[in-house]
């Protein structure tokens, strides 16, 4: 079991090869600290309750 | 008033071209002239356009009779260099972008902007693909702030302030997806408007974020934003954000006064982490305005933290082939911070585009009571070039996101702005007006009282 610390480490190497993105080692750091704080935007938004029928900003238009 | 064409507005310079008092050579080569001597220490130019920029003024000066040059005759100007200019490889601040082809046909918008009489004389620098605050560049170096050159210009239209602060034009284009007009114009003590979203068209402009782009204006006089809005303004198909409505003018209005307008200061989020400087400009443009009502934007912090998301999701979109073919040729900072957005699950996304409309709604009820808004434009004056981080309300942060605090929960839901500088002493620093949708009328009035009390003014630069 990854320790908790591990978990968005593995999550950059796994995204990383899902898309195909070469990621050498120096960058790791900053990419995480970036990701790290993305997700702390994310979460603020994620918390905030939305009705199920709220559509989102941007429409298309057939 | 003697014509000084080193640091005359755009409206002055077209109302002497016009009375036959100088010709638009005569301004062109002053532009020039000051671009050769002091560019080498702002570093705002990439490109200078000079035997276009010669020629399109002899046809100006060839014009008579009942050819009038137009409201902006001979009014030199420049661009942020992801707007397109024929014959130039649209850079967009980055190394990668030098191979493409040279772009075979002006953005609109310079079309727009010439047709009126102005003369376009190059392209200016920007962070890379416009994600940044700093006006830092690895790739052409800063662009220098004109009242200390050791300091940031703000950015991402670092060069667009730049030229302007510092004189070598008094009209630039830049873009604003988050804050990167008004932040500049903040640091670098001039005026610059973000229009609503949709009201400019930003074709053959290199894009960054679709959901949240927006191209403006910075000049250093109220007038010359009205004048150079007003001609952009209209449609175009090329761009399918561009809205489908007539241009609505808003020089005839510009001078009308802010009598009868309700104004309020917002608080709450707006003010928290506001250095003594940014608390200042803001008091004293509300003590000019006989402002004390204080309102709170609703989940203000929140609208900045779905605007950071969307950004990082949709700026890795648009660059990810390049992130994996041309990695080594990004600035690292943005590379690093493009990486971290196409990890990005969608699901979030989705979820800050549902919050954007939610949002929306909330703020256009605010606007059923009052007609304009003021807030800060920036946390602090321009920091030093190289700092990388900035304590906000006792947090240590970096700087590079961290600028747009107080512009990105505005533009988020693409309300025109704009932007007033103050000058304080040592650095100006900008406040934000900000009006209802399509009332950019609303907006530049009250700017323009500002300018007429003293109270908002571009301090000149001493280079």
């Amino acid at each position: 079991m990854a320790k908790p610390d591990d978990t968005l480490d593995q999550f950059i190497e796994a995204a990383a090869r899902a898309l195909s993105l070469p990621i050498e080692p120096e960058w790791k750091a900053a990419i995480r600290a970036n990701l790290e704080m993305t997700l702390k935007h994310a979460a603020l938004v994620d918390e905030f309750p939305l009705p199920d029928e709220a559509e989102p900003a941007p429409m298309f238009r057939a | 008033m003697a014509l000084d064409l080193d640091w005359a507005p755009a409206w002055r310079i077209a109302s002497a071209v016009k009375s036959g008092e100088a010709s638009a050579l005569a301004a062109v080569e002053a532009a020039l002239a000051r671009i050769e001597r002091l560019n080498p220490k702002l570093n705002a130019f990439t490109a200078v356009v000079a035997e276009r920029a010669r020629k399109t003024a002899k046809a100006i000066d060839a014009l008579s009779g009942g050819n009038a040059p137009g409201p902006l005759a001979g009014v030199p100007f420049a661009v942020k260099n992801l707007f397109d200019v024929k014959g130039l490889a649209t850079v967009a601040g980055s190394k990668i972008n030098r191979d493409n082809a040279p772009a075979v046909k002006d953005s609109p918008l310079i079309a727009r902007l010439e047709a009126a009489g102005a003369i376009l004389v190059g392209a200016l620098n920007m962070g890379e693909y416009a994600y940044d605050f700093t006006g830092e560049n690895v790739h052409y170096g800063p662009a220098r702030n004109p009242h200390d050159l050791a300091r940031m210009t703000g950015g991402s239209s670092s060069g667009s302030a730049s030229a302007v602060g510092g004189g070598l034009v008094p009209l630039s284009l830049g873009s604003d997806t988050n804050g990167s007009i008004r932040v500049p114009a903040s640091h670098c003590g001039i005026f610059g408007l973000k229009p609503t979203y949709g009201r400019l068209t930003r074709a053959r402009s290199f894009p960054f974020v679709t959901s949240l782009d927006h191209v403006g204006p910075f000049a250093r006089s109220v007038q010359d934003l009205a004048l150079s809005y007003d001609v952009m303004q209209g449609r175009d198909p090329e761009d399918p954000v561009c809205a489908d409505r007539d241009a609505e003018p808003v020089t005839p209005s510009v001078e009308r006064g802010a009598d009868g307008l309700r104004i309020a200061i917002a608080g709450g989020y707006f003010q928290k982490g506001a250095f003594p400087e940014a608390k200042e400009a803001l008091a004293r443009v509300a003590k000019a305005l006989n402002v004390k009502r204080e309102i709170e934007i609703p989940q203000a912090e929140r609208a900045r933290s779905a605007a950071y998301i969307i950004t990082a999701s949709e700026g890795a979109a648009l660059h990810l082939e390049r992130l994996r073919t041309r990695a080594r040729d990004f600035d690292p900072a943005v590379r690093d911070r493009l990486i971290a957005g196409a990890m990005m699950p969608a699901s979030l996304v989705v979820k800050a585009q549902k919050f954007r409309r939610w949002y929306r709604e909330q703020v256009l009820k605010l606007f059923e009571g009052v007609d304009a808004i003021l807030a800060p434009a920036a946390p602090c004056t321009a920091p030093k070039i190289g700092q990388t981080t900035v304590v906000i309300d006792g947090v240590e942060m970096p700087i590079r996101p961290n600028l747009g605090l107080y512009t990105q929960p505005i533009s988020f839901i693409g309300l025109p702005v704009a932007a007033v500088p103050i000058p304080l002493a040592p650095l100006p620093i900008g406040v934000q007006i900000i009006a209802a949708p399509w009332r950019e009328d609303v907006a530049l009035r009250i700017a323009h009282t500002l300018e007429e009390m003293g109270v908002a003014s571009a301090p000149r630069s001493a280079l």
